[in-house]
C-alpha cells in the first residue's frame, strides 16, 4: 500500500480542530486508510543521512505518514486525503470538479503523429491556468507525480505524466516519435543540449533514471513533444526539457500524460487536475486540450464528467443486511465523494466524480455505504447455509500417517518445497535430465530455483543444522513434492510423499527397513503385498539399497545414504533413510 | 587385589574396632586396592548413610615430561659437565655432543653453577659434581618430602607440577551396620516371586532431578496448529478443498480473480514464475472468453478494466501466491456442476517472490475459509468470522475497510487480544490485524456462471503468524524449514487455541 505524509499541522487546519493521536487513528481506521508512522521531516533527513535520534528539536514539525488502499489513486497527497476526510466528516461538500467555457478556436490542440503508435501510442493533456502555488503546494504537486508513477503508471511503463510552464511555450503541440539521434534538447537540471541516444547513455549512471530506460530504449523510435516552435517538452516516459520546466512562481501549467494504456492516462490526468485545481484562481475549473489523433479524430480531455452508475437499493440492503432507507443511503453515499439521488424502481443514480475510478460495479458503491454506516456498526447474524464438514481424504490420511511416524519415535520436520538445483541435483549424485523438476524462472536467489522433487534434501539439510543433537536422529516429514506431469493442464502436479531418516553412530540400515515394515503394517499391507529388490540410486549406498514395489510398481527406495552425498551435506554421522509415495495407498 | 565387596568389607569391618578413617588413600595403600575404587565404595556407603566420609585433599607433587627425563638421565648441568673432557672442549664441539635443549640449558646452569669455565675451551673448574637435582627428582617421584625451597626450584624450571589428591577421612555414619545389605532402587520381579520387597530397604528417591526423558517421536508445533484450525472448519461444518498443486496458471491465480494483468502482485518481484513448466494452454474456453471480457470491456453491470487483455499473461504458469486460486477452480467447478451452498476451507502453502525476513518467507501456509450461497451479508461474513475467531479464544474483533482486487467489500480483521495465547493482560485499545476477508466481487463470481443472487464471503490468515505468537518464536525460520532446532520440535506444548 502507498504511504503518504501529511503535516499534523495541515490536517488540524484543514480538518477544523485539534484530534490526538487517538482520535485520528481511529478516523483513519473507520474510513480505511491507516496512520502507518508519526515523524518529522528533520527525524526524516536524520534517518536518510544515519544521524543520532537525539539530535532532535523539540518543535519540528510532525508528520503524519499514512497509508491508503492501493485503488484510490486520489488519497495519494494530502490534498486529496483532506479532501476525502472532510467531505466524510461533513466539513466541506463534494467540489464540482468542470472544464472552462472557452470558444473551440482559444483551445489548445496536441496533435498525434501516427509514428507513436509503434512506441507510446497515446497522450492526453489538461491546463491549470492561475495556479497558485507555495512550497508546500509545488512539493505536493512533484509528490504526487511520483506517486502515481511509481503505483498506477507502473513505474512509467503505462502512463508517463509531464507538466510544463505554459507561458514558455507556444501551443499547438505535437506528439511525434522520431529516431533518438533526431531529437535534441537541454533536459531537466542539465545545461548542455543532447541528443536523445546521448542521454540514453548518460543516464546509464543516473540512479533515478535508469531504471525507466528500459521502456524505450530498443525501439528505433523514442516518443517526444513538440510544441509549434519545436521546442522539446518532454522525452517520455524519461525526462522533461529543461525549457518548460515549472517553478514556484508558475502560473499556468500544462500536463500531459503519454501512455500504452489509455484508461490509465485519463485516470492519472484526472487524478492530477482534480487535486490541484483547488489552487487555481477558477477553484476546481480545468482548462481543456483538444487531442487530434493521427486520422484526424478530435477528443477534448479531461473528461471530468459525473458517470452515472443505477444501482439498486435492494441490492445494497440485502447485500450489507441492514434495512437502510434511501434517503440514508443517499446520505451515506455523500460522505464518500458520491453525490446520488433516488430514482424509481426502488434504484438510486449514482454520479460517479472523475476522482473515483476505482469504482466499477454497484458493489463498489454498496461498499462505500457500508463504510460510512461504518463495518462495526452492521449487527452480527449467521449465514443459514447448511453444509456438513469434510475432510479431503489425501489430507486425513497423510496426518494419520503423521501420527504413525511420531508413535513409531520419529520426530517430524516441515521443509520448504523451493531448493536450489544443487541441492536437489548434484548433492545428490543426481542429474537434471529437465525431465522431472519445475524450474523458476525469476529465483530471488538460489535458494528458490527448483520445486524439489524429494524430500531428501530437505531432510538432509535438518541434519547438517542439527550436527550437536544427540545420537541417534530420527526425523520424518510427510509433503508434497512437485513433478512435471503433461497429462495436467499445468504440466507439473503435487505428489504426496512420506519420508523418515534415522542418524546415528551406525547406519540403522534395519531400523529404516523395520520402519518401511511398520508403515505397510498401518497400510494394511500384508507382508507378501510388497516386495523390496536391490537398486542402484545414485543417493545410496551400494548394497544397502533397495526400491520398494507395490502391486507391479516402484512406490518408493530406502537404503543408507552414500557417503559422498552426507559428505556434499556436511554431515558427520551415517543415515538411513526411507522415501515413498503415498497416494497409491489411498 | 581385593574387589569392591572385599574392599566395603574390609572398611566397615575397620570401622568396627576404630573410630575413624583418617586418610582413605593410606588406607587403600594397605587394602592393596586401587583408591578409585575403594572412593566409589564409600561414596555408595556414604550416600546410604553407613559412614560419614569428609573430603581430604592432599596437594602432591608429579614430574613433568621433562622432569622424567632428567630423572632417567641426570640434569642437564651434569650432563654437559660430565660431557666435558679433563682436557677441555670447544663450545661448538661440546654442543655438538649433546642435545640442543641440554646443551643450551645445561650449559648456562654448569656455568652458573661455576662447575665449568671458558678459556676460551671449555674446562671444568671442579673436578667432581653430584647430581642433586636428579635426586630430588627421584625423591618426588616417590613421594618424599622436599624443602620449600627444593620445591620451589624444581617448579620454576618446570621440572613438576602439582597434583591434587582427593581423599576422605571417614567415620561412621548413622545407618553404619559391619555389613550392609544394598539398598534397592527398583521394585523387581523377583522381589515379588520372593516377597522379599516387605523387607529389603530402599534408597530414598531424588525428586529434585528430572525423570528419564520419553522415547517416542513428536509433531511438528506448525502442522499441530494445523491440526487445530482444520478442526475448528470441520466443526463448522467446512468442506475441506484440494489445493495439493502448488504449479497454477496465471489464470486461475489473477485473472479468474478479477485481478488485472497490470496488477503490482502479478510482477516479477512479487511472483515466481515458472521456466518449465512454463505455460498452461487448455482452459476451459467460453470461460475465459467471459473472463477477458469482464477485464476488457465489462459486463454484469460493471465497466471492467477497459485495457487489453492479453491470453499470454494468463498462460503464464506461477507457484500459486494464495490458495484462492483453488476457490476459483472449486467455484467455477460449482457452477459447472449445479450450485448447491457450500462451505469451503483450506490450509496449504503459498509462494511469494519477496525478501525473505524474521518474519516473511518465500513460502507460508494460508488459511482460507469461504461460505457460497444465496443472499449471504456482510452481516453474515462479520457474524460467521466473530464465530471462527471465537473458537480461536478472541472475543473481540474490529473490521477495517481495506482493499484487495477480488472481493469488495474488504475487511481487515482486527483482534483486541490474544487471551489464549498467553496474556492476560488487557491492554485495552490495542488492536492487531489478524487477517483479511471480503465479499467476492460480481466480476470473479458471474463469469462463471454462478447465480446472479449468490454470493461468496470469504476470510483468509496465514498458520505462522498465530503460531509464532502461541509458541513464543520471533523468527519464522526457527518454525518452518531446515534451521529449525528439533529440541523446538519435541518439547512444545499441544495446541490449546481457544480452549
Amino acid at each position: 500500500m502507498p504511504t503518504v505524509s501529511v503535516a499534523r499541522e495541515l490536517l488540524h487546519t484543514m480538518l477544523g480542530r485539534v484530534y490526538t493521536q487517538e482520535e485520528f487513528d481511529e478516523l483513519c481506521f473507520v474510513i480505511g486508510i491507516e496512520l502507518d508512522d508519526v515523524t518529522t521531516e528533520k527525524a526524516i533527513i536524520r534517518k536518510e543521512k544515519h544521524l543520532q535520534e537525539n539530535e532532535a528539536d523539540e518543535d519540528e514539525e510532525v508528520i503524519y505518514k499514512i497509508e491508503v488502499p492501493a485503488n484510490r489513486y486520489d488519497l495519494l497527497c494530502p490534498e486529496g486525503i483532506c479532501r476525502q476526510l472532510r467531505i466524510f466528516l461533513r466539513v466541506e461538500k463534494m467540489p464540482t470538479y468542470r472544464l472552462s467555457r472557452l470558444p473551440d478556436s482559444s483551445i489548445l490542440k496536441m496533435i498525434v503523429k501516427p509514428e507513436t503508435a509503434v512506441i507510446r501510442p497515446f497522450v492526453v493533456c489538461a491546463i491549470l491556468r492561475g495556479i497558485t502555488f507555495d512550497q508546500a503546494r509545488y512539493a505536493s504537486f512533484i509528490d504526487l507525480q511520483d506517486r502515481l508513477h511509481q503505483n498506477i503508471c507502473r513505474k512509467r511503463t503505462l502512463v508517463a505524466i509531464g507538466t510544463h510552464d505554459l507561458d514558455t511555450l507556444q501551443g499547438p503541440f505535437t506528439y511525434e516519435a522520431l529516431p533518438p539521434s533526431e531529437i535534441k534538447f537541454i533536459p531537466l537540471k542539465q545545461a548542455q543540449e543532447f541528443t536523445a541516444k546521448e542521454l540514453m547513455e548518460f543516464y546509464k549512471s543516473d540512479l533515478k533514471l535508469k531504471k525507466f530506460l528500459h521502456i524505450i530504449e530498443d525501439s528505433p523510435v523514442f516518443p517526444v513533444i513538440y510544441d509549434s516552435n519545436r521546442t522539446v517538452l518532454s522525452l517520455p516516459p524519461i525526462i522533461n526539457g529543461a525549457h518548460s520546466a515549472i517553478s514556484l512562481n508558475t502560473k499556468n501549467v500544462l500536463i500531459e500524460c503519454t501512455a500504452t494504456d489509455l484508461t490509465k492516462a485519463k485516470i492519472v490526468l484526472n487524478t492530477m487536475v482534480a487535486m490541484f485545481s483547488g489552487y487555481c484562481d477558477e477553484k476546481f475549473e480545468v482548462e481543456p486540450v483538444d487531442v487530434v489523433d493521427p486520422v484526424g479524430r478530435v477528443t477534448r480531455c479531461p473528461d471530468l464528467s459525473l458517470r452515472t452508475m443505477d444501482v439498486d437499493l435492494s441490492y445494497i440492503k440485502k447485500s450489507i443486511g441492514v434495512p437502510l432507507q434511501a434517503g440514508e443511503i443517499v446520505d451515506l453515499l455523500s460522505k464518500m465523494q458520491l453525490t446520488s439521488k433516488e430514482i424509481d424502481g426502488d434504484k438510486i443514480q449514482v454520479f460517479i466524480p472523475p476522482t473515483r475510478s476505482d469504482i466499477l460495479h454497484p458493489c463498489d458503491v454498496m461498499e462505500d455505504v457500508a463504510v460510512a454506516y461504518g463495518f462495526n456498526n452492521i449487527p452480527k447474524t449467521r449465514p443459514k447455509t447448511s453444509t456438513e464438514g469434510r475432510q479431503q481424504p489425501l489430507n486425513e490420511f497423510s496426518d494419520l500417517l503423521r501420527l504413525e511416524l511420531a508413535m513409531a519415535g520419529f520426530s517430524e520436520v516441515l521443509n520448504w518445497v523451493l531448493v536450489s538445483k544443487k541441492e536437489n541435483f548434484t548433492l545428490l549424485n543426481r542429474k537434471d535430465d529437465e525431465k522431472i523438476a519445475a524450474i523458476v524462472s525469476n529465483p530471488r536467489s538460489s535458494d528458490f530455483e527448483v520445486l524439489r522433487t524429494s524430500l531428501l534434501p530437505g531432510i538432509l539439510k535438518v541434519m547438517e543444522h542439527s550436527k550437536d543433537v544427540p545420537r541417534p536422529v530420527k526425523v520424518f516429514e510427510i509433503s508434497d513434492v512437485v513433478l512435471l506431469d503433461p497429462s495436467k493442464d499445468v504440466g507439473a502436479a503435487n505428489s504426496r510423499h512420506l519420508a523418515a531418516l534415522y542418524c546415528s553412530t551406525t547406519s540403522g540400515f534395519e531400523i529404516i527397513h523395520g520402519l518401511l515394515d511398520r508403515i505397510m503394517n498401518v497400510l494394511n499391507v500384508p507382508v507378501d503385498g510388497y516386495t523390496v529388490e536391490p537398486s542402484n540410486e545414485p543417493e545410496l549406498f551400494k548394497g544397502r539399497q533397495a526400491k520398494i514395489f507395490y502391486k507391479g510398481s516402484c512406490v518408493g527406495s530406502f537404503g543408507i545414504i552414500h557417503p559422498q552425498v552426507l559428505k556434499n551435506f556436511d554431515i558427520p554421522d551415517p543415515c538411513s533413510y526411507v522415501e515413498m509415495e503415498i497416494e497409491r495407498f489411498l | 587385589m581385593r574387589d569392591a565387596d572385599g574392599a566395603e568389607r574390609a572398611l566397615l569391618a575397620f570401622l568396627e574396632s576404630n573410630a575413624e578413617i583418617s586418610n582413605s588413600e593410606a588406607f587403600a595403600r594397605d587394602l592393596g586396592v586401587d583408591h578409585e575404587l575403594l572412593a566409589g565404595t564409600i561414596k555408595s556407603l556414604h550416600g546410604f548413610g553407613f559412614i560419614e566420609a569428609k573430603d581430604v585433599r592432599r596437594e602432591s607433587w608429579e614430574l613433568t615430561e621433562e622432569g622424567l627425563v632428567y630423572s632417567r638421565n641426570g640434569s642437564p648441568e651434569v650432563q654437559v659437565f660430565d660431557a666435558v673432557p679433563a682436557g677441555g672442549i670447544s663450545r661448538e664441539d661440546l654442543q655438538r655432543k649433546l642435545d640442543d635443549s641440554v646443551f643450551s640449558i645445561g650449559f648456562r646452569k654448569a656455568m652458573s653453577n661455576k662447575w665449568l669455565e671458558t678459556k676460551p675451551l671449555v674446562s671444568r673448574k671442579v673436578l667432581k659434581v653430584e647430581d642433586v637435582v636428579k635426586q630430588q627428582l627421584l625423591d618426588v617421584k616417590d613421594g618424599k618430602n622436599l624443602s620449600a625451597a627444593d620445591i620451589d626450584a624444581l617448579k620454576k624450571r618446570k621440572l613438576i607440577v602439582p597434583k591434587v589428591w582427593k581423599a576422605y577421612s571417614i567415620t561412621k555414619g548413622a545407618n553404619y551396620a559391619p555389613t550392609r545389605t544394598k539398598a534397592a532402587t527398583e521394585v523387581t520381579r523377583e522381589m515379588l516371586l520372593k516377597e522379599t520387597w516387605s523387607e529389603v530397604a530402599f534408597k530414598p528417591y531424588n525428586f529434585q532431578a528430572l525423570g528419564q526423558p520419553t522415547e517416542g517421536g513428536h509433531l511438528h508445533p506448525l502442522l499441530k496448529v494445523r491440526t487445530k484450525f482444520r478442526q475448528i472448519f470441520l466443526e463448522m461444518g467446512f468442506e475441506e478443498m484440494p489445493t495439493n498443486n502448488f504449479v497454477e496458471s496465471s489464470f486461475w491465480n489473477f485473472d479468474a480473480l478479477f485481478q488485472p494483468q497490470q496488477h503490482p502482485a502479478r510482477d516479477s518481484h512479487d511472483t515466481f514464475f515458472l521456466k518449465s513448466p512454463c505455460k498452461t494452454q487448455t482452459f476451459p474456453e467460453d470461460y475465459l472468453e467471459r473472463v477477458k471480457t469482464i477485464h476488457e470491456q465489462g459486463g454484469f453491470g460493471s465497466i471492467g478494466y477497459m485495457y487489453d487483455w492479453k491470453r499470454e499473461e494468463a498462460e503464464k504458469n506461477v507457484l500459486r501466491t494464495h490458495t484462492t486460486a483453488v476457490s476459483s477452480r472449486m467455484l467455477y467447478k460449482l457452477a459447472q456442476d449445479g450450485f448447491v451452498p457450500k462451505r469451503y476451507f483450506s490450509i496449504d502453502r503459498v509462494f511469494r517472490n519477496e525478501a525473505v525476513d524474521r518474519t516473511h518467507l518465500a513460502e507460508f501456509h494460508q488459511i482460507e475459509g469461504l461460505i457460497c450461497d444465496k443472499g449471504l451479508t456482510l452481516g453474515d461474513l462479520i457474524g460467521v468470522l466473530n464465530d471462527f475467531f471465537s473458537r480461536l479464544g478472541m472475543k473481540k474483533l474490529r473490521f477495517k475497510p481495506a482493499y484487495n482486487p477480488y472481493t469488495e467489500p474488504s475487511m481487515e480483521i482486527f483482534r483486541q487480544v490474544y487471551p489464549l495465547y498467553g496474556s492476560y493482560h488487557e491492554q485495552l485499545n490495542k488492536w492487531v490485524e489478524v487477517g483479511n476477508s471480503g465479499m467476492f466481487r460480481p466480476e470473479m463470481l458471474l463469469p462463471m456462471g454462478l447465480p446472479d443472487d449468490v454470493s461468496v464471503i470469504a476470510w483468509g490468515l496465514s498458520l505462522e503468524r498465530p503460531t509464532m505468537i502461541l509458541y513464543g518464536i520471533d523468527n519464522i525460520r526457527d518454525l518452518f524449514g531446515h534451521k529449525v532446532d528439533l529440541k523446538l520440535i519435541k518439547s512444545n506444548p499441544i495446541c490449546r487455541l481457544g480452549m
